[in-house]
Parts: C-alpha cells; sequence; structure tokens
C-alpha cells in the first residue's frame, strides 16, 4: 500500500480533512462469518473510524439458562460458539462442578481432554482456512480443512449422536462411555492429520501472497491486548505467555508436557502462525491421551442429572476453549435454576479491539484482520 | 526466489487433484439425494415413543410422568394425563398420556428426553428428510409411535441393553410374586 502524505495525516490525528464515505459492511457479508456489521469511516481506501454493530443473532441465552435447569442449560451452550461445542459444554459443566462440588472420575477427565483437543484441531484448522478464503484464495484451503473436520466430526457422532451439537458432557462426568474401537478410529484420524498439517504448510507457509497480505497488518500491541482482556491465540501472537491450559490447570491438564507457542509482532501472520503451532501441541497432547486413557467409571455415580439444587454461592469455571478464555459465572440462590448465568464470551471480547487494529489499513485488510480475531457470531450475540 | 512459495503450493495442489481420482481415502462426501451413507449407531435426530408388541396403543411404553415435559429445554413436548389406568409390562397399573405432543419445528434434537425418561420410552429417533412445505408441524401420539422392533434395527446396542434389563426387573417381578403365593398355598 502506498502511504500519501493525506493518508498519513488522517492515520495521525485520526481522522482526515477531506471528503469521507461512510460504507456499511455487512450484516450479510461472507467475510462477517456470520451476520455482524461494521460502520466503516473512509478516507479513499483507508480506515478511519469502524464501529462495530452487533446483536444480529441475539437469542437471550442467559435468560433462558436462568429460566431452565441446570441440566437443560447444556444444550443451549452447544449453540454458542457452535463450532465448539465440546468446550462450550465443558466450561459450562465446569463451572457447575465448582458450584456445587462434584468430582470427575479419571476416565471422564481423559474424555474431555481428548474431545476438547480434536475440538481445538478441526477449530483451528477451518479458521485458517476461512482466513486464506478472506485473502482470496477461493476454497482450496478451506476445503482441505474440511476434510480433515469431516474425519473429527464423524467421530463425535458416533461418540455422541451429533456432529456439531454435541450434548456430550455431563456434570461429573460425560453422558455415555466411547463405543468400541472408537479410540482407534480417533488414534487413526489423528495419525493422518499430521501428515495433513505438514500438506497445508507446504501449500501455505512460503506462499508470498498470504506474507504480502498478511505481514504487518492488523498488529494488535501486547500492552493494549493485555488491557482490552483478549485471549486466546490472539493474545499469545502478541507475544503474552497466557494459556488457562498452564495457569489454571483445570481438569488433568498439568499432566500433560506442551508448549505454549507465541508469536513475535502480533499481526495477522503471527495469529495465523500461532494457530498452526498450537495444532502440533494439540496432536502431542492428544498422542498422549489417547495412550494413558485407561478404563473406569465415566461418571460420578454422586452426581445428579436431574433437580440439582446447588448450595447458595457463585462460582467461575473456565476454560482455554478454541478461541481463548471461555468461562461461565453462576450464582445460586439454592433453587433448581441459576439465579445469574453470566458467559464470558472470548469472541466478544477479543472483538472489541477490532478498531484499533484496523485504523489506517485499507479496506480489503479489514476482511483479514477479522478473519484473524476468529469469532462466531452465535457467542458474540448470545 | 519470489514465487517459490506459491509453485510449492501449487504442486500441493496438483497432487491432491490428482490424488482425488485414484485414492477413495481423499473423497470423504457422497453425492448426496444419488447416494446416501448410513447413520452412525449413535445418531438422533427427532424423539419417538416406543411400544411393546403389535399394537401402539396398548403397548405404549409411555406412563405420563411428564418428567421430559419438564426437562425438555426449549419445551417442545406437551402432555395430557388420561384419566383411566392401563397395566403396563409389570402388571403394574399406570396412568398413559391421553395426548402427547411434539412440536418438531421447535425441537432441537438434544436427546435430553430419552436420557431423563425413567420408563425407555421417549428414545431418539433417526429419520433425516422431514422438509415440507407447511409451517407448523406438531407430531402427535399415533405419529410418534414406533414398535420396540424398530428401535432395535436403529440403536442395536442401547435396545439389547434395555430388553435385557426389562426382562431382568420381569423376572424379579415373578419370583416376588411366586414367593408372595408360595406361603398362602403352603
Amino acid at each position: 500500500m502506498i502511504a500519501t502524505p493525506e493518508i498519513q495525516t488522517a492515520r495521525t490525528r485520526g481522522i482526515a480533512n477531506h471528503e469521507l464515505l461512510e460504507v456499511s459492511m455487512g450484516p450479510h457479508h461472507p467475510s462477517t462469518h456470520g451476520v455482524f456489521r461494521m460502520n466503516v469511516l473512509l478516507d479513499g481506501e483507508v480506515i478511519v473510524k469502524l464501529t462495530p454493530v452487533f446483536g444480529y443473532l441475539h437469542r437471550n441465552h442467559e435468560k433462558i439458562a436462568e429460566k431452565n435447569s441446570y441440566l437443560s442449560a447444556i444444550p443451549y451452550t452447544d449453540r454458542l460458539d457452535y463450532i465448539c461445542s465440546m468446550t462450550n459444554n465443558w466450561a459450562y459443566v465446569l463451572s457447575v462442578e465448582k458450584l456445587a462440588g462434584i468430582a470427575v472420575p479419571e476416565r471422564a477427565e481423559y474424555i474431555r481432554v481428548i474431545t476438547a483437543e480434536l475440538t481445538r484441531l478441526f477449530n483451528h484448522a477451518c479458521l485458517a482456512g476461512f482466513l486464506l478464503q478472506d485473502m482470496g484464495a477461493l476454497g482450496t484451503p478451506l476445503m482441505y480443512a474440511f476434510r480433515e473436520r469431516e474425519k473429527i466430526l464423524d467421530l463425535f457422532e458416533s461418540l455422541t449422536g451429533s456432529r456439531m451439537m454435541c450434548n456430550y458432557l455431563r456434570f461429573g462426568g460425560c453422558r455415555c462411555d466411547l463405543p468400541d474401537g472408537w479410540l482407534k478410529q480417533a488414534a487413526g484420524v489423528l495419525a493422518a492429520f499430521s501428515p495433513f498439517l505438514d500438506q497445508f504448510e507446504a501449500l501455505l507457509d512460503e506462499n508470498e501472497i498470504l506474507h504480502a497480505r498478511s505481514e504487518g497488518v492488523g498488529v494488535l500491541p501486547r500492552e493494549l491486548a493485555i488491557n482490552a482482556g483478549v485471549t486466546g491465540p490472539g493474545l499469545r501472537a502478541s507475544g503474552v505467555n497466557y494459556d488457562v491450559r498452564k495457569v489454571d490447570h483445570y481438569g488433568i491438564y498439568d499432566r500433560f508436557p506442551f508448549r505454549v507457542p507465541l508469536g513475535e509482532h502480533g499481526d495477522v501472520l503471527d495469529r495465523y502462525m500461532v494457530r498452526i503451532l498450537e495444532m502440533r501441541e494439540s496432536i502431542k497432547i492428544l498422542d498422549q491421551a489417547l495412550r494413558e486413557i485407561a478404563p473406569g467409571p465415566i461418571i460420578d455415580p454422586k452426581a445428579k442429572l436431574r433437580n440439582l439444587r446447588p448450595k447458595a454461592g457463585e462460582a467461575y469455571g473456565r476454560i482455554e476453549g478454541p478461541k481463548g478464555e471461555l468461562g461461565f459465572y453462576l450464582i445460586s440462590d439454592g433453587g433448581p435454576t441459576p439465579y445469574r448465568f453470566r458467559v464470558r464470551p472470548p469472541s466478544l471480547i477479543n472483538l472489541t479491539v477490532l478498531e484499533d487494529m484496523c485504523i489506517g489499513h485499507s479496506i480489503s485488510d479489514v476482511v483479514i484482520i477479522l478473519g484473524s480475531v476468529d469469532i462466531v457470531l452465535g457467542e458474540v450475540d448470545r | 526466489m519470489l514465487g517459490r512459495g506459491i509453485i510449492r503450493g501449487l504442486i500441493e495442489t496438483g497432487r491432491n487433484f490428482c490424488g482425488s481420482y485414484h485414492d477413495k481415502e481423499r473423497l470423504t462426501t457422497v453425492q448426496y439425494p444419488e447416494e446416501k451413507l448410513a447413520p452412525q449407531e449413535n445418531a438422533r435426530t427427532i424423539p419417538f415413543l416406543v411400544y411393546d408388541g403389535n399394537d401402539p396403543v396398548a403397548g405404549l411404553r409411555c406412563t405420563a410422568c411428564t418428567i421430559c415435559e419438564q426437562e425438555c429445554p426449549p419445551q417442545c413436548i406437551s402432555i395430557v394425563k388420561d384419566t383411566v389406568k392401563k397395566p403396563d409390562y409389570l402388571g403394574k397399573m399406570q396412568l398413559h398420556p391421553k395426548v402427547f405432543d411434539i412440536d418438531i419445528t421447535v425441537c432441537m434434537s438434544c436427546g435430553i428426553c430419552a436420557e431423563v425418561c425413567p420408563f425407555d420410552s421417549i428414545k431418539m429417533d433417526q429419520v433425516f428428510e422431514l422438509a415440507q412445505g407447511k409451517r407448523s408441524m406438531i407430531l402427535h401420539k399415533n405419529n410418534l409411535a414406533k414398535s420396540n422392533t424398530y428401535f432395535g434395527e436403529i440403536h442395536p446396542t442401547e435396545a439389547a441393553a434395555v430388553n435385557e434389563a426389562r426382562a431382568e426387573e420381569v423376572r424379579k417381578a415373578e419370583a416376588k410374586k411366586a414367593a408372595q403365593a408360595a406361603p398362602v398355598s403352603a
């Protein structure tokens, strides 16, 4: 991009002094990953101001969960981030387990790690595919990613009965045990994932167009990322070593030696590369988990399925979801429904820095900056 | 060299393109309306009611306890209890539903009704081509009732476990009855 003096003035002053154009991008725009709208103020092609508008997919999730029983809220959490239902389930059941003081048997913990890491694998693969689609690589990377996702979704279907809306985890364990041969099938899928990543990286990593489009674009400074509460791969790409799996040691993650990949520049390319490296680490975790999982009970026999009435109190359960820190804050007044049910959605909070990342870049870069934030509107709007 | 990355990527694309002609593994999809994959055993779509034997009215396992109605997250089930009782498989007198409706347009296929049912009466079906011209789609008791044989066909493992548990209960009930009858005759 050629930076003319006028554009530089507009950048430094935050607003240009000649004629500006206001454009409404979305809500029905293929690059907005759902129904997200941005009101952008343009100076030529350069962004001067960006106002996100959301709420088009608002479904009243929190109030519905406050009206329904604790059990009935689980299928609704599937629909928050509808790509990663397993991790959503985990965050919710974790907070209810903290609230009611329910223990989880070891096999169930292993199953949770396996399903969550599989979710992370296909979420990151699809995100890379979508990001490249936004850059103009029409279909090829996305279809390769979807081919692998398909295999993992088949695993989820044979385990839980549903491909995307799994509704699988329960307070104190899981709904059903792994079917015969599932672990072997999962090991097969995992064995094919590593070569797929090699292929994916050969396809993309050195690509000049990818580098030209993403290097130095949408830089998120380290301090801003921390102050804005950004979590997940977006934060780590800015060089902050923060992973809830390492910080909180929830579940049995302290048994798995894995590294936390960090970026240096915090641009779109770093956010892409951090995700690719995270997939490599997830494969290591999965290898170990599939090797170590032992037979045993899958649910705490004392845990109640229906009529759960936790003692009055509050609990916050959080996990490292594929998109960032996903937390559920619950307050119980001793009744059959939560008194307050609050979701801390990583997508929404990561989106708050969108304007800071976009100002000074051209409108075509907005599309890839938004793509690299990795949002799902089901979670943003709830 | 500028363009090296692109050429490397194109080689990868070419390998995949050629591979899709001889390697079945690379083709993960089928041409849907002409070719259909059988659903997996655990797959679930909408709920249905199981009946024993051949009579969908007399053999219906449902006892109108309304647990599924209370637990259903989107509240798509509506049950009206009948006032007349009828004997169940153990010979106990049980209520049964006069009306049992499920609004399929509201149902979100979560399977919680099947999970909480203490009578193994409501289970998840595997039908999926449900598109129709009308807006509303409420299934009544007679549409929902399907035989235990059908349940055994779609979920063989689960159905075998359920049948075994119910047979065990019948055996226990008969043993109890025999034990009660024995002192009287003696």
